[in-house]
């Protein structure tokens, strides 16, 4: 408890210092509202019912895109490493599509499928698809002979190892390349809703902005923050227990 | 003696082809029989096929020139019939000892009640109680060759190959691991192939030991090393080491050509 207390004290100065610092006209508050002034809003926000209808519907699409991204992304990895053909058929499109930055399909997926849930979920799929695609890959290209030998000589059939051998082989780094996608999926989804957008954290950030809210857009902000770093915290923990088996 | 024998390897030739490098002759025109519950070692220097031969037996190769079959029927892939045991255990490390064990049981979709009886009944065999929650990472190399051990005997297939089980273990514990194994070769009788470069230990527990040539590897010669009791003391009887002297010198031999060909 201590320990934590210890490494999360920088937060708390620095939250102080911002106070600080705007109480005493160092900023203007319209650079930099007050962090109480912040708070405020964000207690208004969100009784106004504005931060947790934006934000389920914000969660329902980075949620969906990185499902697809994890189950679809980490099925490809797996199959490039057991099949020679799929992984002719894959490696050069995905070497090309990814140092894309993916933002640059925010236009594209809204010209598809439109301002709504749709667009977003296709950006966050294919953007975090390629992290956990390499990281499965990588994995499963490392799954030990002996293993797959030992199974088979136990009756698994060759499609049975795949899910007992090759995907556990796989699982380290295919979490790494999870972990990737989780951030990025922060990423792709606060900006295509800051672009193109009618609902979700992005959308309300730039609405609160224009409409000179700057407190409340803080507010959101400091939400989103929260939430990426939370979100990551908990998957350390499901990963820590994924794996506790290693060492 | 065909009648009694399980195991028939006819003129295997094999050639082992790394992905990059040469292709290198493993086996040439290799020919043997073992019979139904023998103990049967495969001897020679290392690099000399032992371990490929014993892959074709499992089926995890496809034999290029020559025939093996078992119960008279040709090896065509690995099979459940054929158990084995790896140098390097070759457990699942994200599985613990008692999911280990379970794991050829659940594959031959043995009923949950008898699967979990067996496990338990194996893992007690080779002294793991108290370990059945533990993951491989946690065991010591003993502990994971028991484990190895009672994953292979616990689905019971009628032949166990083994690929130098105890290389990879401290003399005190091979010494202990010979006495197990040879105790449950006697409890639960099965046909036994091990691999080993291991004099002694090829004359401690087998019925007949084939010395190998060097590269590519033939069969040199077949030497009976039957006796008539198997306990510790048999290891410091003359006639024990006497034999062992014998095979010595064949192994020697073939050690020194071994070393020839290797690359400079």
């Amino acid at each position: 408890m201590t320990r934590v207390v210890v490494r999360y004290l920088p937060i708390l100065i620095l939250a102080l210092a911002w106070e600080a610092a705007s109480r005493l006209g160092l900023f203007s508050s319209l650079t930099l509202p007050a962090l109480g002034d912040v708070a405020a809003s964000w207690l208004e926000l969100i009784r106004d019912g504005d931060l947790v209808s934006n934000g389920l519907t914000s969660m329902y699409r980075g949620t969906a895109g990185l499902v697809l991204a994890v189950v679809i992304g980490g099925g490809l990895g797996v199959a490039m490493a057991s099949s020679r053909v799929v992984n002719a058929l894959l490696a050069a499109p995905i070497e090309v599509f990814y140092p894309l930055p993916k933002s640059a399909l925010i236009p594209v997926t809204v010209l598809w499928l439109g301002f709504g849930d749709g667009s977003k979920i296709l950006l966050i799929f294919l953007g975090c698809m390629i992290p956990v695609t390499i990281g499965a890959y990588n994995g499963a290209r490392g799954s030990d002979q002996v293993l797959l030998w030992s199974a088979r000589s136990m009756g698994a059939s060759r499609l049975r190892t795949l899910w007992d051998v090759v995907v556990p082989s796989a699982l380290p780094e295919m979490l790494n390349g999870i972990r990737t996608a989780l951030a990025l999926s922060f990423i792709l989804l606060v900006s295509s809703e800051l672009i193109a957008a009618q609902q979700g954290f992005g959308y309300l950030i730039g609405y609160l902005g224009d409409n000179g809210s700057y407190p409340g857009m803080f507010a959101v902000v400091l939400t989103v923050a929260f939430l990426g770093f939370a979100a990551d915290r908990l998957f350390q923990l499901l990963t820590g227990w994924l794996l506790r088996w290693r060492e | 003696m065909n009648d009694q024998a399980q195991i028939v390897v006819e003129g295997v030739t094999h050639t082992y082809r790394p992905p990059r490098g040469r292709p290198v002759p493993a086996l040439a025109e290799v020919s043997l029989e073992v019979r139904r519950r023998e103990f049967f070692a495969l001897l020679g220097p290392s690099g000399c096929g032992k371990s490929t031969l014993l892959y074709l037996i499992g089926g995890f190769f496809a034999t290029e020139a020559g025939r093996i079959l078992v119960d008279g029927e040709p090896v065509a892939a690995p099979g459940a019939d054929r158990g084995i045991v790896f140098q390097h255990f070759a457990l699942f490390p994200w599985k613990t000892v008692r999911a280990n064990v379970r794991y050829g049981l659940e594959r031959l979709k043995i009923p949950r009640a008898e699967r979990e009886a067996r496990a338990q009944a194996m893992i007690d065999l080779v002294g793991l109680r108290g370990f059945e929650d533990s993951y491989p990472s946690q065991l010591s190399g003993g502990m994971k060759q028991r484990t190895a051990i009672a994953r292979t005997l616990a689905f019971d297939p009628s032949i166990l190959l083994m690929d130098e089980p105890f290389g990879a273990l401290d003399a005190q514990t091979r010494a202990l691991m010979q006495t197990e194994l040879l105790g449950i070769w006697q409890r639960t009788p099965k046909t036994v192939i091990f691999v080993t470069h291991d004099v002694q230990e090829a004359v401690y527990l087998a019925d007949r030991v084939a010395v190998m040539s060097a590269r590519p590897g033939r069969i040199k010669t077949i030497v009976e090393t039957r006796f008539g009791n198997r306990d510790p003391s048999l290891l410091r009887s003359p006639a024990f080491v006497e034999k062992v002297e014998e095979i010595w010198n064949l192994v020697r031999i073939e050690a020194i050509k071994a070393q020839g060909t290797e690359a400079p």
